[in-house]
């Protein structure tokens, strides 16, 4: 890296009365300075406040009231999220939101590890494997979920591919199974985003430092015990990051579920995302849709933040994600 | 590419054989061939004509090669009345794309250093706070947002969408720069601010230059997800000044006519074309950005 | 250096953006979801007629489910405080609007085209609120469709069943013969459009207005709607196993190849046997579902305008009466597959599955067995429908007994009013 420096200029030729003038100005100009870096971050903050957190009170509001086609004010206490929780919808979305969710952080963190220690290894085509793992996170959901809706088709993708082949035993209907159908969502999530968590880890595992390696080799550690006492723990930093770029996709995961099952068969591919959506827009329901939003917000929120805590707590010096 | 300086563990440790290597390897390339499949039933099936997609099946290499579908697409397909392809939607997103993400990163960036070079009291709950914002459902904001928008007289502009993709970057921006900035080592900063340098000065003339990977990494993932983008773009534009993933939309889900799946395909590789671009060529890149705290390396 | 560079890019963006698109006056902008090449051969006659009025035509399309996408972006249009000129809509959307006060009456150039008198009084109840016209239909869908492939029928020597235990033995022979009786496409909205004619066909008109239009619980609840879970159950096993998810031309490609019979669909499955090549008559038969001869389950598309003041009403009006203009109608239709929503447009130029369509249109209004469709909205109010889709797709999708799934509607349609 490049590193800029600057020769140190000092004046020596200042008068008491200058430096009592300059002392002034300095003083006003250190006032300013201090203020300064809060003012540069309170646009975002502002910005924060108003359409984030400000937006958010206005659903949690709007899921207190009879809104339906259309937002009104009439209150309606608990009866919108009560009418979310009878309705069976809900539930297979909220079960399937602990499959899909829990599966896909958990293997796109595994794979993306895993991918990540086999690319470490030296490996002469790195560049273009690393090429090839990343590129599905470049494709919008629209295209993902379209691309693997054809594969997964049974009269059209992999089955016909496999009988035409010659192994007529082959069968995959997932997606056209009641049961089994998320995990076909899991799978187009998992193929789409395990690439880019496979970067983030490659590059934590560039930042280790070799000295505790070697020591630890010459104290007579294995690989697998090393990998595992040494350089894993190392990685937590980029777990956080990891994790927060996984749950920010898996909320948003509308797209991926209406372009790959349109959150069939039935409704046996329901997630809060697309229940969500239909119900404030399509169906008319609007408290409806913000009683499942603020649902929503809150498990992402009691997950999330005690996590963030816990891991931005302890002061760290340099290093880390 | 740079030299390598650092070598896998099993080097340091000196225990690395031809088996290993050769189970690594495979591994690597069946995992390979698994992410490809799909990437290759999308080309195959936009060079087939269309008698031949329903007829055959999703690997087979196409008996006629032909670009129709690529033509008709980029210049011809149908995205409504209009009739002139994705061309004029592929510039508007450009357009859209290039100010959103300067905006965002810049703003990211200056983010990022004060949260970790002026640090002050709470500075670490104001971050969590703009964090959190990461996890926001679109849905929630789209209608809240166009009220906003109406009253400031941005609703159908340009503009309009930038800003609102500025606003939900912000906090992916931050959260990159102030990981990277976290590893940037103090003492040049305050080497610099003892030589009388200021707060911008550090900023443009220490901190950028010296941010090249991760702004590739700020910059490769926002281009993404705005350059994907369809609810937004959508409900913030009008007519031919609409994103490519609208033309895209419109095209992908006819819902009674009828489907001309190579076209489809052929478009969804157009619009995914800058995308997969700046993936490839910036990979690379990314991964140094990603190396927070290298230097010790 | 950087600051200069940034400097330059800033300065550049708001050059950009300076550069906003000043409305043209004499343009109308109309949004909806038609984005194929045959719905924008159809859509080019209105934009003609537009165009001799002395309006251009700008062009907001948002495909997608049915209109799902662009009512969600007219929904973020409205909130901004500016709605297209003139939208797209089905089932009771016009009402909706209309009640919130957002739509530009259209009384003075309905008085003008006598569409009081032209347009049948099924279809006004979903274009006029309070007496006002706000809402102009372009055509009219039926949904109580069997379309089937000639060559199998000769080749099994069937004609056009017409009682269900007939397409029930029907369906058999074709079975055995070797061919899918029917093509299906496991989508809700598939499922719900079977259901139409299911329970016309189990319980006739006045049974199809008082369950799914009136909601009246007793007909819901009662056993005749459990006949018509019956039919849908022995529709489910006509079907091939790989129907789930499949988009509903793909199976109207299955009879047109010959590898299906039949397919029970609205008749905007016209277009892909045209598209196709095949003629009605000749390549695929257009029969009435058995039980429902006589019966039109209308589906219709219609346009309203939004109130964007008053400098823009005149374009509203040129283009409700351009929707409305009896030529219009005719060719819009003729290539859609539709029927015109005018009752004075004459009947040639029409395929005989057209002709058939007009035909059995007056015939349904004189006797009153016109009735919309549940599955496309025309029946039961936006929240009752989708409830009911989650219990047919239900049924269909598993192993329910009919019972059950009627036990099921009576609680779904409850919980959604």
């Amino acid at each position: 890296m490049l590193l800029h420096s600057r020769a140190q200029s000092i004046d020596p030729a200042k008068s008491p009365a200058r430096v009592e003038k300059v002392g002034k100005k300095r003083s006003a100009r250190n006032a300013f300075e201090a203020l300064l870096p809060k003012l540069v971050l309170s646009p975002t903050l502002i910005i924060t406040l108003v359409f984030v957190y400000g937006f958010i009170v206005w659903t949690t509001v709007l899921s207190f009231t009879r809104s339906r086609a259309f937002a009104t004010f009439k209150w309606a206490g608990f009866t919108q999220f009560a009418r979310v929780w009878e309705h069976p919808r809900w539930h297979v979305a909220v079960e399937n939101l602990g499959i899909y969710a829990s599966l896909y952080v958990v293997l796109c963190l595994a794979i993306g590890l895993a991918l990540a220690i086999l690319l470490d290894q030296r490996i002469r085509a790195e560049g273009y494997l690393r090429a090839i793992f990343l590129y599905p996170m470049a494709l919008s959901f629209i295209v993902t979920g379209t691309a693997w809706k054809w594969i997964l088709n049974p009269g059209l993708g992999l089955t016909k591919l496999f009988h035409d082949w010659g192994w007529t035993s082959f069968q995959f209907d997932w997606i056209i199974s009641d049961d089994m159908a998320i995990y076909t969502v899991v799978i187009a999530a998992v193929w789409q985003a395990s690439g880019f968590v496979m970067a983030m880890f490659l590059a934590g595992l560039r930042g280790i430092d070799q000295e505790q390696i070697k020591a630890a080799s010459i104290d007579g550690a294995r690989m697998p015990s090393i990998y595992r006492r040494i350089i894993i723990p190392q990685l937590r930093p980029v777990f956080i990051s990891a994790l927060v770029i996984l749950v920010h996709l898996a909320v948003k995961s509308y797209e991926l579920v209406i372009a790959l099952t349109g959150a069939g068969p039935g409704y046996s591919t329901e997630l809060p995302s697309t229940f969500m959506y239909s119900f404030t827009f399509t169906r008319n329901e609007l408290g409806m849709g913000a009683a499942s939003a603020v649902m929503m917000l809150c498990t992402v929120a009691a997950i999330m933040v005690p996590y963030l805590y816990s891991e931005m707590r302890p002061r760290r010096s340099g290093g880390g994600h | 590419m740079a030299a390598k300086t650092w070598d896998s563990p099993q080097m340091v440790v000196g225990k690395h054989n031809n088996v290993s290597r050769i189970v690594i390897y495979s591994m690597l390339l069946i995992v390979a061939l698994v992410y490809l499949v799909p990437l290759v039933v999308m080309l195959l099936t936009s060079f087939k004509p269309l008698q031949e997609v329903y007829a055959g099946n999703i690997l087979a290499l196409p008996h006629e090669w032909t670009l129709a579908a690529w033509e008709k697409a980029w210049g011809s397909a149908c995205v409504g009345l209009d009739c002139s392809g994705v061309k004029g939607f592929f510039w508007n997103s450009f357009r859209m794309v290039f100010s959103a993400v300067f905006l965002s990163t810049l703003i990211g960036a200056l983010n990022g250093y004060v949260l970790t070079k002026w640090r002050f009291k709470g500075d670490n709950v104001l971050f969590a706070l703009v964090l959190f914002g990461c996890f926001i459902p679109f849905q929630i904001v789209l209608i809240p947002m166009a009220t906003f928008l109406g009253k400031i007289g941005l609703a159908q502009s340009i503009t309009g969408l930038v800003f609102v993709h500025v606003v939900y970057g912000l906090c992916f921006t931050t959260l990159y720069f102030r990981n990277y900035y976290i590893a940037f080592p103090d003492e040049l900063v305050k080497a610099a601010m003892i030589d009388g340098a200021r707060f911008f000065r550090i900023f443009f003339r220490i901190l950028l230059p010296n941010s090249v990977p991760i702004i590739t990494v700020t910059v490769i993932w926002q281009f993404t997800n705005i350059w994907n983008d369809f609810l937004f773009g959508a409900s913030f534009t009008t007519g031919a000044s609409a994103p490519i993933t609208v033309a895209l939309n419109n095209i992908v889900n006819t819902s009674t006519g009828v489907k001309e799946y190579n076209v489809q395909m052929a478009t969804a590789m157009i619009a995914a074309l800058p995308t997969l671009l700046v993936y490839v060529v910036g990979g690379r890149y990314f991964v140094r950005g990603l190396m927070a705290g290298s230097v010790k390396g | 250096m950087f600051k200069k560079r940034i400097a330059a890019v800033a300065a550049g963006l708001f050059a950009c953006h300076a550069l906003s698109a000043i409305a043209a006056d004499k343009q109308v902008e109309v949004m909806h979801w038609w984005t194929s090449g045959g719905e924008a051969k159809a859509l080019g006659v209105l934009k003609d007629n537009l165009k001799q009025r002395g309006y251009a035509w700008k062009d907001s399309p948002i495909a997608g489910g049915g209109g799902e996408a662009a009512r969600t972006v007219l929904r973020a249009r409205i909130a901004s405080n500016n709605p297209p000129d003139a939208v797209q809509m089905l089932g009771f959307s016009v009402l909706d609007y209309a009640e919130q006060d957002l739509l530009t009456n259209l009384d003075s150039i309905a008085k003008k085209g006598d569409w009081d008198k032209q347009v049948p009084a099924p279809l006004q109840r979903f274009s006029k609120s309070d007496g006002h016209w706000y809402g102009v239909p372009i055509d009219v869908h039926s949904d109580n469709w069997i379309w089937a492939n000639k060559k199998i029928f000769d080749e099994l020597k069937l004609t056009p069943p017409q009682t269900f235990e007939e397409l029930v033995a029907d369906a058999d022979k074709i079975r055995k013969a070797g061919y899918i009786p029917l093509a299906h496409g496991g989508q809700a909205w598939q499922e719900a459009t079977i259901f139409d004619s299911a329970v016309m066909s189990a319980g006739g008109p006045k049974f199809y207005n008082d369950a799914l239009v009136k909601l009246d619980a007793k007909a819901l609840g009662s056993k005749t709607m459990e006949k018509a879970f019956d039919q849908l159950r022995a529709l489910r096993g006509m079907v091939d196993p790989n129907f789930p998810g499949r988009d509903w031309n793909l199976a109207t490609s299955m009879v047109i190849n010959g590898k299906a019979a039949m397919q029970i669909m609205g008749d905007w499955a016209k277009g892909e046997f045209a598209n196709a090549g095949k003629k009605p008559g000749v390549d695929y038969l257009c029969m009435r579902y058995p039980g429902t001869q006589g019966d039109f389950i209308f589906v219709t598309d219609q346009f309203a305008t939004f109130k964007a003041g008053s400098d823009r009403q005149a374009g509203q009006y040129a283009f409700a009466e351009a929707v409305m203009d009896p030529k219009v109608q005719a060719q819009f239709n003729q290539i859609k597959g539709a029927v015109p929503a005018r009752l004075d447009v004459p009947a040639d130029g029409f395929d005989e599955c057209g002709q058939k369509s007009m035909a059995d249109m007056r015939t349904a209004l004189k006797n009153g067995t016109m009735v919309g469709s549940f599955a496309h909205g025309q029946a039961m109010p936006e929240a009752s429908k989708t409830a009911l889709y989650d219990v047919v797709t239900h049924f269909f999708n598993s192993n329910q007994s009919s019972a059950d799934a009627v036990k099921a509607l009576v609680t779904a349609i409850q919980n959604s009013k």
